[in-house]
């Protein structure tokens, strides 16, 4: 049996170092929420745990200067619930990240840990891919940045490289008349695994929507920026006719699998459903903001 | 290979322990620290037996390493009564007979606790969606939430 360190580092610089140094049997460890649950089931056998919760930057919510967010990668579902801003701009990016778990799990759980698992059905992962989330990463060979809908690389897999950590989530200011939604289909109510995620975040302008993004989960190997349904969506009043085309471009960028959550046409069905229901969320939504 | 030292406060008490680095607070709760009123269901963070809160935020014990309580203020079941007297939640769980096998309580009484705390006036919707991560096989449920939410208007009721 691997011996296993925990180190739990109070500078980024310590964290660094000693996940590089670990290699491939070094973990990071935010809310544990996914690592703890893989380690029980001899999933991972780690031979170190980098607990990234002493690092300021790590837990911390910031209003950026130019009005966006940036959110610490390690930052709770819970605390990101209690800011007293973040849930009224980005409310979509707030319901996806409080629909991971239960509430003993929103006690810990992070975005950047639902991210960095790479389940391709993560909920926080499609809304904020479709909030135009931007991560910063650092590693041994210094900080960039990269897109969410670049990092995961397949399930379980991610394209940072070895000795990368998620550091935060930056999201962009939001202009008036914007609006962002995240619908998830499972067959309870609660606590459960989306059979079909989907976030949108749109602007609207006089009733025409002048910017979008479109998220979609648990449909592919990833999660998916869904670029020709946004080009759908932009230019129009979200009529029928483009909603629906919206909904045929969620439904051809589906590459789903069958299994015990639902099956290949299932899946895909319902993307197109839930473009046409989280689009109307979120342009009611942005027509509440038209004030600010 | 050495263990590692924790130093911590629960349920106002500073406490040290001993603890392997993949020990979860579950393990050091009912091993070394003796605190076995959390109890071990799922070890996977789904059924909420082993809730505790941790810096006063509602945890599964299960889902956390016990090196991670270094410095950090836990609160158990252990510490909800006030010696011989219970929480009004234990009295309103006992009259109500809102358990029955007794596994899920503990956990069931620190995650509405952490509820009433923050919410000392849920809907029975707001009490069915906070308790989805508390698991129980005898009650059905219904004694339960309607021991909370009658917990919760007699808590009220006092306050004023």
């Amino acid at each position: 049996m691997t011996e296993l360190r925990y180190f739990a580092p109070r500078t980024l610089d310590e964290a660094i170092g000693a996940f590089a140094a670990g290699g491939s049997a070094a973990r990071i460890l935010a809310g544990g929420t996914d690592l703890l649950v893989q380690m029980r089931s001899g999933a991972v056998k780690p031979g170190l745990i980098v607990d990234i919760k002493k690092i300021a930057e790590m837990t911390a919510i910031e209003e950026t200067a130019d009005g966006g967010f940036r959110i610490g990668a390690a930052v709770t579902g819970a605390v990101l619930a209690e800011h007293p801003r973040f849930g009224k701009v980005w409310p979509g990016v707030l319901e996806a990240v409080n629909l991971i778990g239960s509430k003993q799990v929103q006690g810990r759980a992070s975005a950047g840990g639902n991210l960095c698992n790479g389940s391709p059905a993560g909920d926080s992962v499609p809304a904020m891919i479709a909030a135009g989330a931007v991560v910063t990463v650092q590693g041994p060979n210094g900080r960039r940045e990269m897109r969410v809908e670049e990092v995961p690389a397949g399930p379980g897999r991610t394209k940072l490289k070895p000795g990368e950590i998620l550091l935060s989530f930056t999201l962009p200011p939001r202009p008036p008349g914007s609006g962002d939604a995240y619908l998830r289909m499972i067959p309870r109510t609660e606590m459960d695994i989306a059979v079909v995620g989907l976030g949108v975040g749109l602007t609207l302008k006089d009733g025409v929507c002048t910017a979008a993004r479109v998220g979609l989960g648990a449909v592919a190997p990833t999660a998916l920026l869904v670029e020709p349904a946004a080009q759908a969506l932009i230019g129009s009043k979200l009529d029928d006719a483009a909603l629906e085309k919206a909904a045929a471009a969620c439904r051809a960028a589906c590459r789903p699998i069958d299994d015990k959550r639902g099956t290949i046409v299932y899946r895909t069905k319902v993307a197109g459903v839930l473009l046409k229901r989280t689009a109307r969320v979120a342009a009611e939504r942005a027509l509440q903001n038209r004030g600010n | 290979m050495a263990k590692l030292h924790v130093s911590t406060t629960i349920n106002g008490e500073p406490m040290e322990f001993l603890c392997e680095p993949n020990d979860t607070m579950l393990d050091a709760l009912r091993g070394p620290l003796g605190l076995t009123g959390s109890k071990e269901g799922c070890s996977s963070g789904d059924c909420g037996a082993c809730s505790i809160t941790l810096n006063e935020r509602l945890v599964c014990s299960c889902l956390m390493l016990a090196a991670e309580a270094e410095g950090q203020d836990l609160g158990t079941i252990e510490g909800m009564a006030q010696g011989e007297k219970l929480h009004p939640l234990q009295q309103k769980f006992l009259e109500m007979a809102a358990l029955q096998c007794g596994i899920c309580t503990s956990g069931m009484l620190v995650a509405s606790d952490a509820l009433l705390r923050k919410n000392p006036r849920p809907s029975e919707e707001e009490v069915r969606f906070w308790l989805a991560g508390n698991l129980c096989r005898c009650t059905g449920y219904d004694k339960i939430v309607r021991a909370v939410l009658e917990t919760a208007a007699e808590m009220r009721e006092a306050a004023q």
